[in-house]
C-alpha cells in the first residue's frame, strides 16, 4: 500500500437538543460547528473546507452557500455530496482526501435539521414526484417505511430472518439508551414490547424504526500538522469506502446493501478486517438496516444476521461486537432524518475513551457505517474505519 | 374509478409511450437490441451498454411478487386507498417493478402469481399498471 498522509478527526460535537422548536435550522449548524471547533481547539477562522448535505428546508443545490453565508466561512474546498444520511460518513472521507490533497487543513462537517418542529411524517409520508424514478415509484407510496419493510420481508423469505432477531437490535440500543442523558427513550425494552408493538409496515413494528428528532453534529477534520498542535486526543481515519447502489434495471436484490463494497473499500484501504474492530456505530434507521450492514460487512455470512444478533451480541460492554452506544437512531437522536454524522461521533467517543462508563468498551480500532437512502431503491452506503491513538 | 387523489406520473419524452401503452392495456419493457437487456423503467440508453438501440417490447403482464409490505399508516395518502400492499413483482420477462398489489394484504404472498391490472387517471393517456393474484 503507498504510503498515505494521515489524517485525523480532532473535533466532534453531537447537539443535546432533540426537539427545538424555538431555533432555525441554520442556528443549529452554527451551534454544532461552534461546539466541535471547541472540542478540536481550533476557531472558526481555522476552517477552510466546508462539508454538508442538503439544507432540507432550504433551496436544494445552494446548500454550501448558503451554509459559509450564515457561518462567515471562507473555504477554498467545498464539497456537499449528498446521498441522505449516509453523506456525513461520506464527508469524513471526503475530507481526508481533500487534506491529503493539499486543498484544506481544518475541515469542517455539519448536519442540522428539525424534523421534529415541523411535523414531518418522515419515514410513512407521501412525497410529492420529483425525480424520475419517483414516477415509477412513489406513485405507489413507496415510503422509507415500505421500502425498508420490503427489505425484511424478503430477507425473512431467504434467511428465515424473525421478527424476534430484529427486535434484539432494539433491545441493544434501549440498552445502551438508559445511560445516554440526552437519548430520547432511555427505558430498556425487551424483544416482546417490540414485536407487540403495533405494525407500521409489514414485518416492521413501530418499535423496528428509529426516533424522529431535531438537532445536529459536526465534525472537524485536520491534517497531520495541524494536529501535532493540538493538545485533544484526535481519532486517524486508517480507511474509507462508498458505493452508491441502485435499482440496476431491475435486478435489484433487496436483501444486499452497498455495504459489501463500501466495507470492503474502506477495509482495504485500512489494512484490517471485520475481526479488528472493537466497536461498530452502524446507521440504524430501521432494525433491519443494522441487520442487513452487519452481514455486508463481513461481521457474518449473508442469511445469518438474525442469528448473529441473537443473546446480546451488540450489547456494550461484553458482546463481541458492541453496536451505537448512545442508543443510535433508534433510541437516542437521528437529527435532520440523516443517522450517519451521530454514528461518527460516536465512534469518536468510544475510541477517546469518552462513551458512557457503563457501555465504554476498550476500542482502539472502531468502525461507522452509513445506509442513506433508500434501501430497496437506491442507497448511498459509506464506512470508515477509525483508529485511537493507543493503539 | 381513476387513480387520483394518488400521486400521478410526470410524463416525459422518454417515457410517453409507456404510460400511453398502459392506457391502451399493455405493460411495456424495454429492450436493448445490442445487449439483449430487458429493463425497466424506460430509458433512451441501454443502461448496462449506452446502446441506444433500445427498442419497446410488450410485456405478458404476467410476473411474481419478488417482495412486498402492507403499509397501515400513509400520511398525505387517501385514507380509504389504507392498508396499501406495495410491492417489487417480478416480470417473467425479468425486471422487477414496483407496483401495487391489489388484493387483501393477506392473499399476497413472497412468490404468489400475479398479474398486470390498468387503473386509469384523469388524463386518457396514462395509466397506472398494478397487479392482482392471477387466479382472480
Amino acid at each position: 500500500m503507498t504510503e498515505r498522509e494521515p489524517a485525523y478527526i480532532a473535533g466532534a460535537f453531537e447537539h443535546p437538543t432533540r426537539e427545538a422548536p424555538d431555533k432555525s435550522t441554520m442556528q443549529l449548524h452554527a451551534e454544532v460547528a461552534k461546539g466541535a471547533l471547541a472540542d478540536a481547539g481550533l476557531s472558526k477562522d481555522d476552517v477552510n473546507g466546508l462539508f454538508t448535505a442538503g439544507v432540507p428546508e432550504y433551496q436544494s443545490g445552494l446548500s454550501p452557500l448558503v451554509i459559509a453565508d450564515y457561518l462567515g466561512i471562507d473555504a477554498s474546498y467545498v464539497d456537499t455530496t449528498d446521498y441522505g444520511g449516509s453523506s456525513y460518513i461520506a464527508h469524513v472521507g471526503h475530507a481526508v482526501s481533500a487534506i491529503r490533497d493539499g486543498k484544506c487543513d481544518v475541515a469542517l462537517i455539519t448536519l442540522a435539521g428539525r424534523p421534529r418542529s415541523r411535523g414531518q411524517a418522515t419515514g410513512s409520508g407521501a412525497r410529492e414526484i420529483r425525480t424520475v424514478q419517483d414516477s415509477f415509484e412513489r406513485i405507489y407510496g413507496a415510503t422509507n417505511i415500505t421500502m425498508y419493510g420490503m427489505a425484511a420481508q424478503r430477507h425473512m423469505h431467504e434467511h428465515g430472518t424473525t421478527a424476534e432477531q430484529l427486535a434484539e437490535i432494539r433491545v441493544a440500543a434501549s440498552q445502551h439508551a438508559q445511560y445516554n442523558d440526552d437519548a430520547m427513550f432511555q427505558d430498556p425494552v425487551t424483544v416482546e414490547d417490540v414485536v407487540e408493538s403495533r405494525v407500521v409496515a409489514d414485518p416492521l413494528h413501530l418499535l423496528d424504526c428509529c426516533v424522529i428528532s431535531d438537532g445536529g453534529g459536526a465534525l472537524v477534520l485536520v491534517s497531520e500538522d495541524v494536529r501535532d498542535d493540538l493538545d485533544r486526543e484526535a481519532v486517524e481515519v486508517l480507511g474509507h469506502g462508498e458505493a452508491p447502489s441502485h435499482h440496476d434495471a431491475g435486478r435489484i436484490d433487496i436483501t444486499r446493501t452497498g455495504a459489501e463494497s463500501s466495507g470492503e473499500r474502506a477495509f482495504a484501504e485500512a489494512g484490517l478486517g471485520p475481526a479488528d474492530i472493537d466497536y461498530a456505530s452502524i446507521y440504524d434507521s430501521f432494525t433491519i438496516t443494522v441487520l442487513e450492514a452487519i452481514e455486508d460487512l463481513g461481521f457474518c455470512e449473508k442469511g445469518e444476521g438474525g442469528e448473529f444478533v441473537e443473546g446480546g451480541t451488540l450489547q456494550a460492554p461484553d458482546g463481541d461486537l458492541p453496536f451505537n452506544t448512545d442508543g443510535g437512531g433508534l433510541c437516542s437522536n437521528h437529527p435532520a432524518n440523516r443517522g450517519g454524522m451521530t454514528k461518527v461521533i460516536e465512534a469518536v467517543r468510544q475510541l477517546r475513551g469518552e462513551a458512557n462508563p457503563e457501555v465504554q468498551v476498550d476500542a482502539d480500532i472502531a468502525l461507522a457505517h452509513g445506509t442513506g437512502g433508500s434501501i430497496a431503491t437506491r442507497h448511498g452506503a459509506a464506512t470508515v474505519v477509525l483508529g485511537g491513538e493507543g493503539r | 374509478m381513476t387513480w387520483e387523489p394518488r400521486p400521478v406520473p410526470e410524463v416525459n419524452p422518454e417515457t410517453d409511450r409507456y404510460w400511453q401503452a398502459a392506457s391502451s392495456g399493455e405493460l411495456l419493457v424495454q429492450e436493448c437490441a445490442d445487449c439483449g437487456l430487458v429493463y425497466h423503467y424506460p430509458r433512451s440508453l441501454c443502461p448496462d451498454c449506452f446502446s441506444e438501440k433500445v427498442e419497446w417490447r410488450e410485456a405478458s403482464g404476467r410476473g411474481e411478487v419478488y417482495s412486498y409490505s402492507t403499509a397501515r399508516t400513509m400520511s398525505g395518502w387517501p385514507e380509504d386507498d389504507l392498508p396499501l400492499v406495495v410491492a417489487y413483482v417480478e416480470l417473467d420477462e425479468g425486471p422487477r417493478i414496483m407496483t401495487n398489489i391489489d388484493a387483501d394484504p393477506e392473499d399476497v404472498a413472497i412468490g404468489a402469481r400475479v398479474e398486470v391490472r390498468f387503473v386509469d387517471t384523469e388524463d386518457e393517456d396514462v395509466s397506472i399498471p398494478v397487479f392482482v393474484p392471477a387466479d382472480a
